[in-house]
């Protein structure tokens, strides 16, 4: 996969073991590998570039501080995204402290696995559109989300994190985690279905 | 014989392929003789590898910049005086 692409001579553990041991070009070649990854994620969650920015230097600055505590019992990019998760929620947090939706506790209104645009794609997605159009309408999917799927969804699909890591990541529940996915997909589905659906095939009610 | 809500609660086991011999089997038939549910399938596997093929764009130059500065900071901070200056992180 393009997003975890990883040339031949980076050595996660190799260099970990060499930044805790004090070696500086070490971890800023850690930082150099995982940095787009982290802003990424960082962006997705907060919704907001200034805030994502923020995100990416707390989380290097306390994974530097902090390289003392990492036990190698997990990835240290896995170690990373959850110092990146925390710093992120609670930008969002912050930001969102007005509002009455509360982040881990989505209502549940029964409709959201209400399944309406049911239509085969035109061609492949990637076929129609430049990587950059492609990658705005993404974008867009993912920050319709309420926050609460969308963290689920990028830890779990984008980040590749196994269910029980996001479920830890998050202090979620493991069936928490499952049905906030089911819910995250079917709606991601469903934006880009009206997005890329072919034309004149028209969506029926269904469920 | 599943219903379509049936089918739909158990989309990501089927597509992931993590029930089991029998789940998946009867999903299989489900999804052989239900056009709407094939389609929602499919749709679901393509929304996931569109995702999974999306390229992760470079950190902007001017915000690595800063990155960079700050780590160096925290750097030379670290090791003019061997201690960290940080509160704890929030990781598990």
């Amino acid at each position: 996969m393009s997003t975890t692409s990883v040339s031949p001579a980076f050595d996660e553990s190799a260099l970990v073991v060499r930044a805790k041991a004090g070696d500086q070009s070490a971890f800023s070649e850690l930082v150099q590998h995982y940095d787009r990854r982290v802003f990424r994620m960082a962006k997705q969650i907060t919704e907001n570039d200034d805030d994502a920015e923020d995100v990416l230097q707390e989380t290097f600055l306390k994974a530097y501080t902090h390289l003392d505590d990492f036990q190698g019992n997990s990835k240290f990019y896995t170690w990373l995204v959850r110092i990146a998760v925390n710093e992120a929620l609670m930008k969002l947090r912050k930001r969102r402290s007005d509002k009455t939706v509360p982040l881990d506790e989505p209502i549940d209104t029964g409709e959201d696995e209400v399944v309406r645009e049911i239509a085969v794609w035109d061609q492949n997605p990637e076929d129609l559109y430049s990587q950059d159009e492609l990658a705005s309408i993404l974008d867009q999917a993912v920050k319709s989300l309420k926050p609460a799927y969308r963290t689920v969804f990028v830890l779990r699909d984008i980040e590749e994190m196994s269910i029980e890591e996001t479920a830890e990541t998050l202090g979620l529940s493991i069936s928490a985690v499952k049905s906030r996915l089911l819910r995250a997909r079917l709606q991601l589905r469903e934006k880009l279905t009206r997005q890329f659906k072919k034309k004149g095939d028209d969506a029926f009610a269904y469920l | 014989m599943l219903t379509c809500k049936q089918f739909l609660q158990e989309l990501n086991g089927y597509i992931e392929k993590t029930l089991d011999p029998q789940e998946l089997a009867e999903l299989r038939r489900h999804v052989s003789e239900c056009p709407n549910c094939f389609v929602v399938c499919d749709t679901t596997e393509k929304t996931l590898r569109v995702f999974k093929g999306m390229d992760c764009e470079p950190v902007p130059k001017s915000i690595q910049a800063r990155l960079m500065a700050a780590i160096e900071k925290r750097m030379k901070e670290k090791g003019g005086c061997g201690c960290a200056g940080d509160a704890a992180p929030h990781s598990h």
